[in-house]
């Protein structure tokens, strides 16, 4: 757990946390309840991942579940998944309160996604597994 | 001593930089901190909660502004409502006046808010001097002119029978406002909506709250009390409180794409119209011939390939993706590089600056992972690349280096929108391979064509899928050309009369001039 917690043990995972990042899970579920993430694409706060509340996301049937961050839930839309794939997602919290309507990671913290490219080794193994989880 | 009086006139020091806001002869009165601005008054938050608010410029605080709550947003929403049906039935000449005497008055504080803007941004004065405060004065007085010219149609149905269709306002409206341009895109939302007979609850960006709370003095007493309300603090609790309220008949909204969604799914759960513009990654398309003379033109398309920079690329429409035809490609990336290494950074308030600081640690944070995520993505840098350091006051400000990238459009940095000063280039053989890069893209806000060749223009132009085709221009934002996406980049149409539709109910009365009954009973 010096980096990763991943959903999809099999292969590679999509996205894995940091260490700062679960810490900052654990604290806001044992402080708001579940929680979930979606990536964010476009304007303005465009990459980062936003937070909310289990639920408050109305999870569409074509969103991609990239996996799983400590016990929350993190999506992305599929046509982003499609640019994105290559890449594994960090899950990590940086300095500043967050943006849009996204939960903070702790006090005047917001959660951010870092990047890996894949290696092709890995890319290719995660292509066996199908074209990830919707819904 | 007569020089220094006179800089303090001006509110510049002697070197030619204006004054912080706050600072002893700046142009920029800055209270320790400020209320939130509902039924013409300022009105503390009700949780009494204030938040520090960052110049990027610094990268340290200047004021406090409310961070209110939920109950913070029903208090604007009571004004609103209690104001709504006055200035629903104001008269247009009246709606007019008031949004005249609104461009009226930030004209006359054209320096004050341009320096405020910028402090509160990180945009350099010379941006917001020349076009931000500029378009919204200008912004006001297109929808005075546009409320003036409403008609109603009517249609004769038969000979005794008329439909009349009558605009209505919708009543209250929430609008959520962006950082990047706090000012312009509050007047892009709040004078059509106030045009077209609503009243507006205002939310800015968390980031950017203080220069509309500075236009709102400006014109606190122009527009009636309650028909303009606005409320600073956190999305995720007073934007959220806005955006689901039952009390509100619309949501406007530009950010970036969960949001948008959220958004929208908020609104229908109420069952209200929503309209979100949501960002982009548009390409800037330059054709062989732009280098068939060395002359104004080219000087003009080499300067379109720079405008990547402009507001620190914090655009939606940012022309971050430039496709250059390969026959000329080491040519004019030679000539444009050239251009770039000559942008002067720094100080946003010293007028001579081209770029300023990036909006938040938070954004420099993210253009710093997309310069790392391109590199591991084997892109090459060919200008730039790092954090800008740089002296004095300015050491902890949000500064980055104007940007240039190369590499191929299935990149993550050809695919999504990096919010700040770093262009990715890329080179194309023919039309119909520059049509395929353009529009492989999720989204199709803006574009730009550059070529002499006006039929090549057209076809490019009508080929693009992207609501603004800047065509041998870019980032020109004049008043009466609508603006708004395709693809994820959005729904509705800004800038543009037709959003006075997006802000009206159609009334249709269907009225028999006939005596006769129908004879079914």
């Amino acid at each position: 757990m010096t980096e990763a917690s991943s959903g999809m043990e099999a292969t590679v995972a999509r996205v894995v946390a940091t260490p700062a990042a679960l810490g900052a899970i654990e604290h806001l579920t044992a402080d708001v309840g579940p929680i979930m993430f979606f990536q964010s694409g476009g304007c303005c706060d465009g990459s980062l991942p936003m937070c909310f509340h289990d639920g408050e996301f109305v999870i569409g049937s074509h969103d991609v579940r990239l996996g799983s961050v400590g016990s929350s839930p993190f999506f992305i839309d599929h046509r982003q998944f499609e640019a994105w794939k290559h890449t594994q997602l960090i899950l990590d919290v940086g300095v500043g309160d967050p943006e849009g309507f996204s939960l903070a990671a702790g006090e005047g913290r917001h959660f951010i996604t870092r990047s890996r490219v894949l290696t092709e080794q890995e890319q290719a193994a995660l292509e066996g597994t199908g074209p990830g989880a919707r819904g | 001593m007569a020089v220094e009086e006179e800089a303090a006139k001006d509110g510049m020091t002697p070197e030619g930089i204006f004054v912080a806001p706050g600072q002893p002869g700046s142009l920029v009165a800055v209270k320790p901190r400020y209320d939130n601005f509902i039924g013409g008054h300022w009105v503390a938050p009700t949780k009494g909660q204030y938040m520090q608010n960052i110049s990027p410029a610094t990268g340290h605080p200047f004021t406090e502004v409310a961070r209110s709550s939920a109950e913070d947003v029903e208090l604007a929403l009571d004004a609103a409502h209690a104001a709504k049906d006055a200035w629903g039935e104001s008269s247009l000449a009246e709606r007019a006046a008031v949004l005249n005497a609104v461009a009226d008055a930030i004209e006359a504080n054209l320096t004050m808010l341009a320096v405020a803007e910028s402090w509160e941004n990180g945009k350099p004065v010379r941006e917001t001097l020349a076009a931000d405060i500029p378009l919204a004065v200008d912004h006001f007085r297109y929808f005075a002119g546009a409320t003036r010219s409403l008609e109603g149609r009517s249609t004769e149905i038969d000979k005794d029978t008329v439909a009349y269709h009558f605009h209505e306002p919708l009543g209250v409206v929430g609008q959520i406002i962006p950082f990047n341009f706090p000012l312009l895109m509050a007047a892009w939302k709040i004078a059509p909506a106030l045009a077209a007979g609503n009243c507006t609850v205002v939310k800015p960006a968390s980031p950017t709250p203080w220069s509309i709370l500075k236009l709102a003095e400006v014109i606190a007493d122009i527009v009636p009390p309650g028909v303009l309300n606005i409320v600073t603090g956190p999305g995720g609790e007073i934007g959220k409180a806005l955006a689901s309220s039952p009390r509100i008949a619309k949501i406007g909204f530009t950010g970036e794409t969960t949001t948008g969604r959220l958004i929208m799914q908020y609104a229908a759960e109420n069952l209200i119209p929503s309209t979100v513009e949501l960002g982009g990654k548009s390409p800037n398309i330059f054709f062989a011939d732009v280098m068939d003379h060395d002359d104004r033109y080219l000087d003009k398309a080499i300067e379109g390939l720079v405008l990547y920079a402009f507001n620190k690329g914090e655009v939606c429409t940012c022309p971050s993706r430039a496709l250059v035809q390969e026959s000329m490609y080491d040519r004019f990336m030679e000539r444009c590089l050239d251009r770039i290494g000559r942008i002067t950074q720094g100080n946003p308030l010293d007028p001579t600056v081209m770029i300023g600081a990036q909006n938040s640690a938070q954004q420099l944070e993210k253009i710093t992972g997309y310069v790392d995520i391109g590199v591991q993505e084997g892109a090459e840098v060919l200008i730039g690349g790092e954090r800008t350091p740089l002296a004095g006051d300015l050491v902890d400000g949000y500064y980055f280096e104007p940007t240039v990238m190369k590499g191929h459009n299935d990149m993550r940095i050809f695919q999504e929108e990096i919010f700040g000063p770093v262009l990715a280039v890329t080179t194309f053989t023919d039309e119909a391979d520059a049509i395929r890069i353009a529009n492989d893209t999720l989204y199709g806000l803006g574009a730009g064509v550059w070529t002499r060749n006006g039929n090549l223009a057209y076809r490019m132009g009508r080929a693009i899928k992207a609501g603004r085709v800047w065509t041998n221009c870019y980032h020109l934002y004049p008043a009466g050309a609508a603006f708004g996406g395709y693809k994820i980049s959005g729904v509705g149409r800004e800038n543009h009369l037709m959003m006075l539709d997006h802000y009206s109910q159609t009334k249709n009365l269907l009225v028999s001039y006939s005596d006769e009954p129908l004879g079914f009973f």
